[in-house]
């Protein structure tokens, strides 16, 4: 089996006030489709940058970023923001949903950037709104939805455009435990329906759902529960 | 994404910020509409101007002592050569010639009634009312037999008359020049306005041109007043004219003068006026588009977050910038429209008052402008958005 995504000796140096700081620092890594993986760290151990990097949003200094065999790392801005429509779905912790916007655009937003028509847009953003549990308030602006009706918004439209990956970014850190749990749950589900997930937490319970955890600390990768594992 | 997709989400955002939309857009809406209204009244008075030249006749001549030049104007006083033959030699070899007459016009006091008033005295022939088509509207005007006989007799422009009689009936009353006594022998149809020389047409008083060159001790015509068989000869008429008089006289001497050129000279300083007027209400454009720049400065670091999420789920950067410059865009256009519809009422309000006329070339040129200022005030906030880093964007509180 492939990797569906590997790093390979990946450093990323920010310069600020004249000081370089190493936020990663040669760090090596492949996920296999299907693999539901959580990275943890303490802040500014370097889990950000490399979840940025992985989200395509961020280049690294050096190194290499293989996603389904296509290497990402001298891809131009407008590349990068293709790979991201098509292939990486991303959940936040404050949900970043669209205010002014119902669930329903909200959830369609990416299918915009993808040149999908309105009427197939509409027709899959209203399935995966479904798929989420929120037919009933498909209508309504984030500000009319719970904390983790919010999420479960952001989830569908991670997943609508269909991602190879989808990034989890402390989804739970903004709900109480039991939407926080609910999350999980829709995230578990997505794994068993063979769903490649990386999730960002510093928090142990959270990570404890993931089969596979990575754990970084100054830019290096202490520990990997999954190394040379194959499912 | 496709053209009309960005036009939706555009419209979208300007939706849900309604107040501060239509805000952003009362400065174009107000520059634009007063674009249109300043240069609605200019072209106006152009075709009131116009109108009333029409009414004095197109088919009118004149000839003037000296090289009168419009635009720099003539000599201060040029001293006359015409003789009495020059208008003979003219009426018989001209056959585009309809009438002709002599002219002598002195600025002189009229007392009556102990009334006095400064007018402008013209000594001319009976045909001189047909080509400037004056009627009387008391009495009756001057006479060719009044001329053969050197007769004593005035005839009142309306304005002259109301100056020297007030309200009552002037006709066969006495009017004194210098220390001669004249008759009033009537009183002219008023013309309103101010005529094509820059006085009051209304305010002039006719004598025969005998009694005037006796009168103001002349010998010699100091005008030509033609008229020609109809408008469209005007040209050959001129040129016949010129041709006549040169068989006698320098090319310095005389100028034979058209309504057209008198006309195109008011135009065009009318134009430059009508210009000069837009171009200050297209300050009030720019000060509307920089309204615009302002609030979406304002838009792009409110909505940061939301850029880069839209970054994060597939935007590129130049998703964004035709995004936020076609807010502007529409901002500006839509200003511009209502800016038009406003001026335009504005214009037909005023027409009671005064002549207004909305000219096609202001209402697009305010369209275009708007337009123009929505991409040049639109681009650097623009700009802006485009080029914020999605992660920054997403850290944004």
């Amino acid at each position: 089996m492939t990797d569906l995504l590997r790093l390979s000796g990946i450093s990323k140096a920010y310069e600020m006030d004249g000081v370089t700081f190493q936020a990663l620092d040669n760090v090596s890594l492949s996920i296999q489709k299907g693999e539901f993986v959580a990275i943890m760290g303490p802040s500014g151990s370097g889990k950000s940058t490399l979840m940025h990097i992985v989200g395509c949003l961020d280049r690294p200094t050096s190194g290499h970023v293989i996603i389904e065999d296509r290497d990402i790392s001298t891809a131009s801005d407008r590349e990068l923001a293709a790979i991201r429509n098509t292939h990486i779905g991303f959940v936040f912790q404050q949900f970043n949903l669209l205010r002014k916007t119902s669930a329903l655009t909200n959830v369609e937003l990416p299918m915009v950037y993808a040149n999908v028509a309105p009427k197939v847009r509409h027709d899959r953003a209203v399935a995966m709104l479904a798929e989420v549990g929120l037919s009933e308030k498909m209508n309504n602006y984030p500000s009319q939805l719970s904390g983790g009706q919010q999420q479960r918004v952001a989830i569908a439209r991670a997943l609508v455009t269909n991602p190879s990956i989808i990034l989890a970014d402390e989804p739970t850190g903004n709900l109480d435990s039991k939407s926080g749990k609910d999350i999980m749950a829709i995230f578990e589900h997505l794994h068993a329906a063979g769903g490649t997930i990386v999730l960002v937490t510093h928090d142990e319970s959270v990570a404890r759902h993931a089969k596979r955890i990575v754990r970084i600390a100054d830019g290096k990768i202490l520990s990997d529960s999954g190394k040379r594992k194959r499912i | 994404m496709n053209f009309l997709e960005y036009i939706t989400l555009a419209l979208t955002s300007l939706r849900t910020n309604k107040v501060r939309s239509l805000l952003t857009m009362l400065g174009i809406i107000i520059g634009v509409a007063s674009v249109i209204l300043l240069v609605s009244i200019g072209s106006g008075l152009q075709a009131f101007i116009t109108q009333q030249f029409a009414s004095l006749g197109a088919n009118t001549l004149f000839v003037l002592p000296g090289k009168v030049d419009l635009r720099s104007g003539g000599p201060a006083t040029p001293v006359s050569k015409f003789e009495i033959s020059d208008i003979y030699d003219i009426l018989h070899e001209s056959e585009y010639v309809r009438l002709a007459v002599p002219g002598v016009i002195q600025q002189a006091t009229l007392t009556a009634k102990g009334n006095t008033a400064s007018e402008q005295i013209a000594g001319i022939w009976e045909d001189y009312f047909k080509i400037a088509s004056y009627e009387a509207n008391y009495g009756d005007i001057i006479r060719q037999t009044d001329v053969e006989r050197t007769r004593k007799v005035i005839v009142l422009g309306a304005t002259a008359a109301k100056d020297l009689f007030g309200d009552t009936d002037p006709v066969g009353q006495t009017v004194t020049l210098g220390d001669v006594r004249y008759i009033v022998k009537g009183v002219l149809v008023a013309k309103g306005g101010g005529g094509g020389l820059g006085s009051d047409i209304d305010q002039r008083a006719f004598i025969p041109y005998t009694t005037a060159l006796r009168q103001f001790n002349l010998t010699r015509p100091y005008a030509i007043f033609i008229q020609t068989t109809d408008a469209k000869t005007v040209a050959q008429a001129a040129e016949d004219v010129k041709r006549i008089l040169l068989k006698r006289l320098k090319p310095d001497d005389f100028t034979v003068l058209q309504q057209t050129e008198l006309l195109n000279t008011i135009t065009q300083f009318l134009s430059v006026i009508t210009v000069a007027l837009g171009g200050i209400a297209a300050i009030s454009l720019l000060v509307g588009g920089i309204g615009i720049m302002n609030i979406m400065l304002v838009s792009v670091t409110e909505r940061t977050r939301e850029i880069g999420l839209r970054k994060a789920v597939g935007g590129t950067s130049q998703d964004i910038l035709i995004q936020f410059l076609i807010e502007a865009i529409i901002l500006s256009l839509v200003g511009g429209l209502l800016g038009i519809a406003i001026g335009s009422l504005g214009a037909y309000a005023m027409h009671s008052f005064i002549q207004t006329q909305v000219t096609a070339w202001s209402v697009g040129l305010a369209a275009g402008f708007s337009t123009l200022i929505g991409v040049i005030f639109g681009v650097a906030p623009a700009i802006r958005a485009a080029k914020l880093d999605p992660i920054e964007a997403l850290r944004y509180e």
